[in-house]
Parts: C-alpha cells; structure tokens; sequence
C-alpha cells in the first residue's frame, strides 16, 4: 500500500481543519448563549468578610429571605454556613426574574437548585450571585453540593416555588415559607 | 535485570497496591450513597474513605505508574543505561514514605478533607507533607527524563529523539509547570495554616492556584496512554505509525494547552471574572484538538495494520485487526470510553452550560470514564505488554487478561451512565448518603442501585488484574525480547529542532500562562480579598 509523505500530511491538515472547524462552531454557540441569551456563569467578584457579615450590612439575620424592593425586584439572601442555610426554606414567585445572593461565615460551600439551572459555589470572602427565572411551582430541593466538613451531607435547604398570584410580600417587602 | 526494570517493577506495584484498596473504598461509598443500608458508615469513615480514594487513584496510582513507565521508555527507547539510577531509588523511597505518611494519617481520620484540599478546612500536617513527598519524588523523576534524553541527544547529534521519549519528556516537563500551582498552595497556605502559623487563608487565591494545576494533571495522567497509542499499539496491530511528525506535534500541543484552562473548573466560582473564564473557556477548546488528531493518527495507523492483515472496504479493516492481543483490544475500548467522556467535558467545559451539570454526579462520571476508562485501562494494556519483558516470562493467558478488560469495560459503562443520568437530574456530588424518603431522591434510587454494580464489575475487574499479574510468577521463563516501538510509514531522518526538545515551547507556555493566569492570580493581591478563618477538621478531644 504506497502512501506518499505528501498524501500524508495532507490528511492530516484536511482533518485538522475539520476538527479546528467543529470547536470554533461550538465555540460561537456558547458566544451566542452569552450574549443573547445572558447565560453566563457567575462572576460578579465582590467581596465580603466572612468574620464580620452577621454583624452588619445586608446579610445580617434580619436581612436574610426573599424581599420585594420597592421598584418590584425581587431578591433572595441566603447564608449557607457549617451546616445549614438560613433561611431553610425561601419563597420565590414562578415566571418572574429573581437574584438569589449567597455568602459564608466559614468555609466553601456551593449550591444547586434540583431542576433548574441554578448554580454557583459560595466561597468565604465573596457574595455569589444568580440570576433566574423559575418556571414551575412546586418545592425544590436546594442542597450544599461542595465538601464543607463531616455535616455536609445534612446541609440542605427548600427553594418553594409559588405561582405569581399566592406570591404576596407583607409591608417590608418581604416572603417567607413561616408566613403561608 | 537491569536498575530501570527492577525500578519499574517496584513502581508499578506500589501503584497497583494503591489502586486496589482504592477500589475497595471507591465501591463501598457507592454502597453508603445507595439506598440499600452500607456497614461501617458515619461521615468521618465516608469521607475519610474519599480522601483516601482519590488520594490514590490521582496522586499514587498515576505518580508511580508514571514514574516507573518513564523509566522503562527511557531505557528501551534510548537503548542506553538510566543516568543516576540512584537518585531514581531515592525518589521511590520519598514517594513510599510519602505515601505511608499520608494514607495512615487519612485512616486516623485527621485528614478528611478530599484530595483537592479545600481550604479554609485544615486536616493534619503529615497529611500535606506526605503528598509533598509524593510530588517531591516525581520532580525527581522528570530531572532524571530531562537528563536522560540531553545525554541521547548529545551522543546522537541531529537524530530525531525517538517519539515515547519525546513524549516522555514532554510530559516532565508538562508536569514540573503543573505542580507549580498546587505547591504554592501548600506551602505558602495550607502547610502553614496546619502548623498553626496562619489563622487565616484567602480562599480566591487557593482555589485559583489549585485549578493551574487540576487540568493539567489530567493530562500527566493521560499521556502514558497516549505514549503507548503512538508508539505501542501500531506495531501491536502489526501496522505502522501513519505520522510521527503529528505525535510529535500532540505531545507538544498538550503541554501548551493543557496548562492555561484550569479556570475552566473554576466557572461557577464568585471570585473570578467572566473575561478570564470565556478566555480559558476558548483556550480548552484548543486542547480538544490534539485528541481529535490522535483518533485521527492512531484510527489511520489501525486502518494501515488492518489492511495489511486483509481487510477490505470501508470498515472491513477493523474487523481484521488482532482483537485478540490484549493492547488492541484494549485501545479499541479506551477509544469507546474517551468518546463518552470526550464529550461529557465538551457539555463541562462550555461556559453557561456547566451551571447545569457543575458539581453533579455528571461530572463525576465524565472523569471516571475519562481517567478510569481512558487512562487506566491503558495502564492495565501497558502493564501487560511490559510484564514478560520486566520479568522474563511469558503471559500466562490472554484469554484472562481480555476478560479481565471487558470486565472493566461493562463495569465502567454499567456505573457512569447512570451517574450522567441522575446528574442531569440534579444529584449532588459529595455526600455520604441520601435521603430516600424525599420524592425526588426516592426516584434516582434504582439507577444508583444499577450505578453500584458496575462498580463492583469494576472491583472484580481491578482484583482480576492484579491476579493476572500475579499469574507471571508461576508461568514458565521465557526469553521475551524488550517491547519494539512503533515505525512510522516515513521514519524521520531529522525533524525540526523545535520538533526534538522544549526550549520554544518552554517559552510559550510562559508567554501563555502569564497571559491566562497572570491577572486571575494578581487581582487577590490588587482586592486583597478578606481572609477566612482556618477551620481545622483535626483536633479532638
């Protein structure tokens, strides 16, 4: 069987092409996912002192849940910590965006939302931010999916999703799952 | 025997030894983590057991089966003694201390915090230290490579350096840029806060060091595998190489490319931005393209081998290749497993779609069957093949020895695509146990039932491995001739100078490192970032 060197690294060069072609279309995808449909991970890079966020600012016991500000935004703040999160449970409202808001007194931790494309680490020293927009009513499963320690496995909170109508924040704006 | 024979012997058994204990560990937390009741589970025996699982597998298992490949190529392909056995005997005696150290402290349960460390949680010092000592050894090791293929290079002036040596080196030389990240996170961070020094860690800093190191230490483990497709399993298939100038070329491509993308395991962090992920994001892409040319190289060399064998037509070819040599058969599955996990990390390393698969149990299942599939049945294939040479004696059955890969095979598939499965579903990596009682928990129970048999396909397959080697000692001496290497179909009288050693491509990957990690590591200096408390995860009272 004659195989010339030539014939050789033409091959060669013919499926490089191919396969430099395949990764630039997947890569434009996931440019086209970014900037049309915003999915992009979350980077918002701000800090905060895991030693002293209990004591003031916004992640303070009173400060933590779902609340409505005024111009109708609806936020989520959780302290996921060694080894449970505060809140155990959140209200969120389905079809309607929402920022969950994430930090830690202690050690790493991260969290996924059962069914959804929530996602992000917590690491001490910063507030980790997701973007969303629930779907579906119904209680979802929020655990810590990040090795925090021997009580990891326990650490588990609920996400419940409730349809736009029963979604009803009191005087401060706020929801809680105590309150239905 | 000679020094590198007796050298790769003792390597590749301490490795071996590792990997099955690890085995052992590895079906037991399936079993805690299904929903049928698991004997001796609490969470410091289930995450002890996982720091000890991956602390073999990734650190032991693929350092000295590494090692002691290395310095089998080095003495095969060179044709010429090892430089300083010594100094080699010295790195194996650092790499088992190492090794003891670490593994007794894991089992005293001082150490549960995982093979990536997790800082701001702090385990026992002897625990670092005996993984230092591991890494320690294998700096050694790639002095000795370096070493070793200089001195050819100078007796055999202008000679392309043979191809498994080429790659050899490559990946010392990958590897001593590699653990420059996860040794600055030891011993700038995590030694000094286990000793007490440092009551505070930046946690941004630590992870980020760390993933410079956490892709590229794939690729360590990978090239092994690699080494024997370009230069083993050619003539194994009674073939040859379609291009030696392309081996080259992929060998060379993964240094450059495997180092500045470990951001990419970092995407759902909070501490890095979306600039440097989407860089890192288009830089992994590119180190897809030296696996695509190797299906491509190595699938054109079968093709050749198959064809002289007979085979005709479009695919008639494959049929025709030697199945029944257990290094055909098991490259032929390797190929099946890199092709699901190639493409799980595909779905891993694509930006906004990680949020759906990060730190779920999908993720696990890519790199099983990357490293568990890929990488180590390759190994198995390697040990097989060199086994008659380092011993002297003929295999006793290969019969055996391809039940034994089949058995990996199935048992591989058997776990991992369940665990795709439920990870797409949302089950969270990481945790000891489940509870069966939720709803949506209750439902995943029959796939990770199914996930647990293969795993133990794969403990029966691991133990029958070493059986079969073990067989070699009652088999009758033989005289077997040193495995041959692979010719291309046009050897290369000489090759480029940048094709025959590292000098340019030492350059690049310092022109790309700084361009890809050299502001994600500044700016923890530039924010200065409040630190976290050490959490120690070792006191007792």
């Amino acid at each position: 069987m004659p195989l010339a060197e030539e014939a050789i690294v033409r091959s060669e060069v013919r499926w490089a092409a191919v396969a430099i072609s395949v990764m630039s279309v997947i890569m434009l995808a996931i440019i086209y996912a970014g900037l049309v449909h915003h999915i992009n991970p979350p980077s918002n890079i701000e800090t905060i002192d895991p030693k002293t966020l209990h004591l003031s600012g916004e992640f303070t016991e009173a400060n933590l849940g779902t609340r409505v500000a005024a111009d109708g935004r609806v936020t989520s703040r959780i302290v996921a910590t060694q080894f449970t999160f505060l809140p155990r449970c959140i209200v969120v409202p389905a079809s309607r965006p929402v920022t969950l808001r994430f930090a830690t007194p202690d050690v790493i931790h991260g969290v996924l939302v059962t069914g959804t494309n929530v996602n992000t680490m917590i690491v001490p020293g910063y507030v980790s931010q997701v973007h969303t927009e629930f779907t579906r009513p119904g209680d979802l499963l929020m655990p810590c999916h990040e090795y925090c320690g021997l009580g990891h496995s326990e650490m588990m909170a609920t996400v419940r999703v409730v349809p736009p109508e029963r979604f009803k924040p009191d005087a401060q704006g706020r929801v809680s799952c105590d309150a239905r | 025997m000679t020094h590198a024979r007796n050298l790769t012997l003792a390597h590749l058994w301490i490795g071996f030894i590792a990997f099955a204990i690890a085995l052992v560990l590895g079906v037991w937390q399936m079993w805690s983590r299904s929903p049928l009741p698991a004997p001796f589970l609490t969470a410091s025996t289930y995450f002890s057991s996982v720091t000890a699982h991956g602390t073999a597998m990734a650190y032991v298992l693929t350092t000295f089966m590494i090692m002691g490949f290395g310095y089998y190529v080095a003495e095969t392909s060179l044709a010429r003694p090892l430089p300083a056995p010594r100094w080699a005997w010295i790195a194996f005696w650092l790499g088992v201390v190492g090794t003891v150290m670490a593994v007794i402290t894991i089992f005293s349960g001082r150490a549960a915090v995982l093979f990536t460390f997790y800082p701001p949680l702090v385990g026992s010092v002897f625990y670092y230290l005996g993984v230092v000592l591991v890494v320690a050894a294998s700096w050694i090791w790639c002095v000795l490579m370096i070493v070793a293929m200089g001195q050819w290079k100078r007796a055999n002036p202008g000679r392309p350096v043979p191809l498994a040596m080429f790659a050899t080196v490559a990946n010392a030389v990958m590897w001593l840029w590699t653990t420059a990240g996860v040794a600055a996170e030891l011993l700038f961070q995590v030694i000094p806060a286990a000793l007490g020094l440092k009551a505070q860690i930046d946690v941004g800093l630590s992870r980020t060091l760390f993933s410079w190191t956490l892709h590229a230490i794939v690729y360590f483990w990978l090239i092994p595998a690699y080494i024997a497709f370009y230069t083993m399993v050619p003539q194994a298939a009674g073939g040859r190489l379609y291009s030696d100038t392309m081996g080259r070329l992929t060998f060379v491509l993964f240094l450059i490319y495997s180092l500045p993308v470990g951001i990419h395991h970092l995407l759902m962090d909070p501490e890095q931005s979306n600039a440097f992920k989407f860089l890192q994001v288009a830089l992994t892409a590119l180190v897809s393209v030296p696996t695509l040319l190797t299906v491509f190289t190595i699938g054109a060399s079968l093709e050749i081998a198959g064809r002289l064998r007979g085979g005709r037509g479009l695919f008639g070819w494959i049929g025709a290749l030697p199945w029944e040599r257990p290094l055909m058969l098991a490259t032929g599955l390797s190929f099946v497993m890199l092709g699901f996990g190639g493409f799980g990390g595909l779905i891993n390393m694509s930006y906004g779609m990680n949020a759906m698969v990060h730190n779920t149990s999908w993720v696990t299942a890519h790199f099983h069957l990357i490293f568990g599939g890929t990488v180590v049945i390759m190994y198995f294939a390697i040990a097989y093949t060199i086994w008659p040479s380092l011993t002297g004696r003929a295999a006793p059955s290969l019969a055996a020895q391809r039940t034994q890969l089949w058995l990996w095979f199935v048992g591989m598939l058997v776990m991992t695509l369940p665990w795709h499965y439920l990870g797409l579903l949302g089950q969270w990596r990481r945790v000891a146990t489940f509870n069966y009682a939720d709803p949506i928990i209750a439902a995943w129970g029959p796939w990770v039932i199914v996930s647990l048999v293969g795993g133990v396909l794969l403990l029966v397959s691991g133990l029958y491995f070493v059986y079969n080697l073990l067989q070699f000692a009652v088999t009758r001496e033989a005289h077997v001739p040193a495995v041959l290497y692979a010719t291309a179909v046009h050897p290369p009288a000489r090759v480029p100078a940048a094709l025959n050693g590292f000098r340019l491509w030492n350059v690049l990957v310092a022109v790309l490192m700084v361009l890809a990690y050299g502001y994600p590591l500044a700016q923890f200096f530039v924010i200065d970032p409040p630190g976290a408390l050490v959490h120690r995860v070792d006191q007792r009272r």
